[in-house]
């Protein structure tokens, strides 16, 4: 598996030159968010009381899913452009693939290369949540893993499909309809509860909502064995299943 | 046993590739040996780059025998790749990586360590003539420069073969010389070339021996001059006239012209003459009142073997 190190090298060589342009991103934005609708707009939620949330301050009720949510949305971005990209525009992957590495190691590669990112901006957020007060449990620090599996959750399908694509005409649509929706509706501002109740279902069929439920159990400190387990279920099934539609993807694009 | 060295280093028996209902290769048979420059000549579509593809093992074969290295590309890929310098049809550098880099992440690929990969980089520049751009990006480079570097860059695991897919397609003569003078420089160090091009002046120039390929088949085989002397005459006498002119005269011109060439070719906008002396067959076309706005004599050249074959011009 010395391939899969070899595209890990690629990125790093390759992130070395852009990286500045990802700190938007991965610290800015996290501050902006819980000042705003965290400090802001939970301020304001506060004030009529915090029995709707259980008693947890609204800042604390968001950051964990504000931590998932990102997560999603890091990892789409990573898994369509890029994986095009390398595939038709830059054809990266054309000029490894006539090197000794195979499709294998360079999906993995590539996964391993999201899971790095995922990583590294999970942490960073959780960094910023701390900074703002908002963690009630040491617990937390199991939140960036389910954030990373969370973006994994989402990336390893979406890269199946961006590897069957020939122009990016799709993205837009995946954004709009998909991930923006996603990221509204799956628990991260508000309890799904509050969905009308034929949607409500809906909801728990999404990985980002078993994200979300996790990471804020364990950010305030009141996870259950028996849920943890069952979202992570869901989220390794997202996961698991994006990776073997994509070996087939990857392969019937790349080995002609 | 044959000594490893007199063993093909390509292998090939009714080589074929479809996809789906359409044959792209159609059952081929070659052998390249160490230390040749071999070639595919043919047009767009003849089914060269699907062989390299093979070859490259980056597309297993439909059916047929093909042995690279003495191994089979299908169960052997990483290991035959790991012996193979591949510079593909379209480039495939990182734009967003520097000359230098693009070379040192590919020896990467290879397991070259990074120190080693900045040596062979160094040196490699050099000989393509872009050690002044090692630090520079990709994206500014000019289209011979970016060819010659992917040309470096397919050289940084010291390959026994060295795959070129049109190596000079799209590029102005003087480019194309360059690459040329390199090419032939590796071929003198022992490297085997194989390469395919839809240029017969290329294939004359560079190649020891080639195929000509049309409609995913190889249609005749030999070194530029055997194929030559084998389709063709020694030279070529082209008539032109004025437009239009060929067109209303074509019937006539066939009577006229009886007997003065072995063979006549028309061409849209020319006549072919093929005879041993094209200087005899000026006099014998002027004799008999016909008379051409211009007329050229050359010697025959591999696109007059490739019209003789498929009666069909190489480009189009």
């Amino acid at each position: 598996m010395k391939g899969v190190v070899r595209v890990l090298e690629y990125n790093w060589m390759t992130y070395r030159r852009t990286w500045r342009g990802t700190l938007f991103f991965t610290f800015v934005q996290p501050v902006l968010f819980l000042a705003g609708l965290g400090l802001g707009l939970g301020g304001f939620v506060d004030r009529s009381g915090t029995g709707a949330l259980e008693g947890v301050r609204y800042v604390a009720f968001l950051a964990p899913g504000l931590l998932a949510a990102q997560a999603m949305q890091m990892a789409s971005f990573e898994s369509t452009y890029p994986i095009l990209g390398s595939i038709v525009w830059r054809r990266t992957y054309h000029a490894m693939l006539a090197t000794p590495l195979r499709v294998r190691e360079v999906l993995a590669g590539q996964l391993g290369w999201i899971a790095f990112r995922l990583a590294v901006g999970s942490v960073a957020f959780l960094l910023v949540i701390m900074l703002f007060g908002a963690v009630q449990s040491p617990l937390a620090a199991l939140a960036a893993p389910v954030a990373i599996l969370t973006g994994l959750a989402f990336a390893a399908p979406i890269m199946a499909f961006s590897a069957t694509l020939r122009t990016d005409e799709w993205f837009s649509a995946i954004f709009r309809f998909g991930i923006t929706p996603l990221f509204l509706f799956s628990g991260t501002f508000f309890p799904i509860a509050q969905l009308p109740d034929v949607i409500e279902p809906i909801a728990y069929l999404t990985p980002l909502y078993h994200g979300v439920a996790l990471a804020r159990d364990l950010s305030l400190g009141r996870a259950d064995l028996l849920a943890a387990v069952l979202h992570l279920a869901v989220l390794f099934a997202y996961f698991a299943a994006g990776v073997g539609a994509a070996s087939i993807t990857f392969r019937r694009r790349l080995v002609l | 046993m044959l000594p490893l060295s007199s063993q093909p280093l390509i292998h090939a028996r009714r080589l074929t590739k479809r996809f789906g209902s359409f044959t792209a290769v159609d059952g081929i048979d070659f052998d390249v040996a160490p230390g040749e420059a071999f070639g595919f000549l043919g047009p767009n579509g003849a089914g060269k780059t699907s062989t390299m593809r093979m070859i490259g093992c980056v597309s297993p074969p439909t059916g047929g025998t093909l042995r690279v290295l003495g191994m089979d590309p299908v169960a052997d890929g990483p290991r035959i790749r790991a012996r193979l310098g591949v510079v593909p049809q379209q480039d495939t550098l990182d734009e967003e990586l520097t000359v230098e880099e693009n070379l040192v992440i590919y020896a990467r690929y290879f397991d070259i360590p990074y120190r080693e990969g900045r040596r062979r980089a160094a040196e490699l520049l050099d000989f393509v003539q872009l050690a002044e751009r090692a630090k520079s990006e990709v994206e500014p480079l000019s289209g011979g420069m970016k060819r010659r570097l992917t040309i470096a860059r397919g050289l940084i695991n010291e390959p026994n073969l060295l795959l070129l897919d049109e190596p000079t397609t799209g590029l102005d003569p003087q480019a194309r010389h360059l690459l040329w003078d390199r090419l032939y420089r590796l071929k003198q160090r022992g490297v085997t070339l194989v390469l395919t091009t839809h240029y017969m002046d290329e294939a004359e120039q560079l190649c020891d021996r080639l195929v000509v390929m049309d409609k995913a088949k190889i249609v005749a085989e030999g070194s530029p001059r055997q194929l030559i002397e084998r389709y063709s005459t020694r030279e070529v006498l082209e008539l032109r006239f004025a437009p239009g002119a060929q067109e209303s005269l074509d019937g006539q011109l066939d009577g006229k012209l009886d007997g003065i060439a072995e063979r006549i070719e028309p061409l849209p906008d020319r006549l072919l003459l093929y005879t041993s002396d094209g200087d005899a067959a000026i006099d014998a076309v002027h004799a008999r009142g016909v008379e051409p706005e211009s007329v050229l004599v050359r010697r025959s050249t591999l696109e007059d073997v490739f019209l003789r074959l498929t009666g069909r011009t190489l480009v189009d």
